[in-house]
């Protein structure tokens, strides 16, 4: 067995390249699938809008590609990275930022898929709405990129951030537990953008009146989902940039990890949760935009309440990170 | 590196912590939102019964919101009792 670091660093980057694109895959494939389901079903409803149909489906493919092309981006850089300062350390940043970037790439990839595919149903419903339908495709799809942003800028500065001055034990833990919180923090929110998005979509199509009210009830219900999204990039920013006192201790480490898991995976629930209730509430302002003001209000107590548990993820999350 | 018995349980006491909350979360966060979403078609076909609906989804979501808690307190008991 052999403890060359220039080894260990070579396995981690190949290891890691290969967990960002193959997890990043996941997502983009099941939601761009999703779209060409429905604009194939659209066009068999309507063939005389195939044409515009077939572009809609294109340019909403094209988005929800996003999340899988991060996950290539960071799968090329970690396959050709120079090492000027090879330590440990790096060898736990590699694996982190692979995972980081994979986990953060499925509730993206997933969640753009359903404003497209909705818009292409949408489209072969009311043909004269294709303009309202693509903007609101782009709005809605664009805002489900925003997790998988999030994991590409954790996993750039864990590359990028020089970590020789710090102890491996427990750097390596902290690092690993920041691509984890970011990463996997990502998945919930991402897709309950999707939903939310796709029922706008469907909205709009369904009663063109109420586009600006389903529109502005979207972007606020799309905003609350976000949130656990942005509790795993505070944690694991909280994880990359403090410094932690050398230890020889496993305690300390495994509470570092711990912190980043309880992020990561606490963040999945309420960002699913609180994208389903917007979903509800745009489709309900979408049937009848008179009873919106007080739709938001339930939608708005609702996610509140869903959020909740995300909140305890982050509290044991810091209490593991400063208390313990 | 020397690994003691008493630092291999604190370790396995933090990494449970973690993971007791995190998975913990995602049932309730599911189900509440679940329980939100259909107050708000409930509302949206019927405005009138708005206040009776809106507190049967508080009360619905709060059961749904125990295991939460229990996690919660798992992760706390890990942390600062065991």
């Amino acid at each position: 067995m052999s403890y060359d670091v220039h080894i260990w660093l070579n396995a981690a980057a190949f290891v890691g390249a290969g967990l960002s694109m193959g997890l990043g895959a996941i997502g983009a494939g099941i939601g761009e699938g999703f779209t060409a389901a429905c604009a194939t079903s659209a066009i068999s409803r309507n063939p005389e809008a195939s044409g515009e149909i077939f572009k809609t489906m294109l340019v909403g493919q094209a988005i929800a590609e996003t999340a899988g092309i991060f996950g290539l981006v960071i799968a090329m850089m970690l396959l050709f990275i120079e090492n000027p300062n090879p330590s440990f350390i790096r060898v736990a940043v590699f694996i982190g930022a692979g995972l980081c970037m994979g986990f953060g790439a499925i509730g993206s990839g997933v969640g753009g898929g359903f404003p497209a595919g909705e818009a292409c149903t949408g489209i072969a419903r009311q043909p004269a709405m294709t303009k309202r339908l693509n903007t609101t495709m782009l709005v809605g799809s664009s805002i489900c990129q925003t997790p998988s942003i999030f994991a590409l800028v954790t996993a750039l500065i864990l590359l990028f951030s020089d970590f020789s001055a710090h102890p491996l034990f427990p750097t390596w833990a902290a690092v690993l537990g920041a691509g984890l919180a970011c990463g996997i923090a990502a998945i919930g929110p991402g897709l309950g953008d999707g939903l939310v998005a796709g029922a706008c979509c469907s909205a709009v199509a369904r009663q063109p009146l109420a586009a600006t009210a389903a529109t502005t009830t979207m972007l606020l219900g799309m905003a609350v989902t976000e949130t656990t999204a942005i509790y795993g990039l505070l944690v694991s920013f909280i994880l990359i940039f403090k410094t932690f006192p050398a230890t020889n201790a496993l305690a300390p480490a495994m509470a570092l990890l711990g912190a980043g898991l309880c992020m990561g995976i606490g963040a999945i629930g309420p960002g699913i949760g609180e994208g389903l209730t917007a979903r509800s509430a745009v489709g309900q302002v979408g049937k009848n935009q008179d009873n919106s003001a007080e739709l938001v209000r339930v939608m708005l107590v609702g996610q509140a309440v869903s959020e909740s548990t995300g909140i305890y993820s982050l509290v044991i999350a810091l209490v593991l990170i400063f208390v313990v | 590196m020397a690994i003691e018995g008493a630092d291999i349980i604190k370790a396995a006491a933090f990494l449970g912590a973690g993971i007791s909350m995190g998975i913990g979360a995602i049932g309730p966060g599911v189900g509440e939102g679940m329980a939100a979403a259909k107050a708000c078609e409930a509302i949206g076909k019927n405005p009138k019964e708005a206040g009776l609906l809106t507190r049967t989804m508080l009360v619905g979501q709060a059961v749904s919101e125990s295991t939460g808690i229990y996690s919660l307190v798992i992760a706390l008991l890990l942390l600062f009792v065991v």
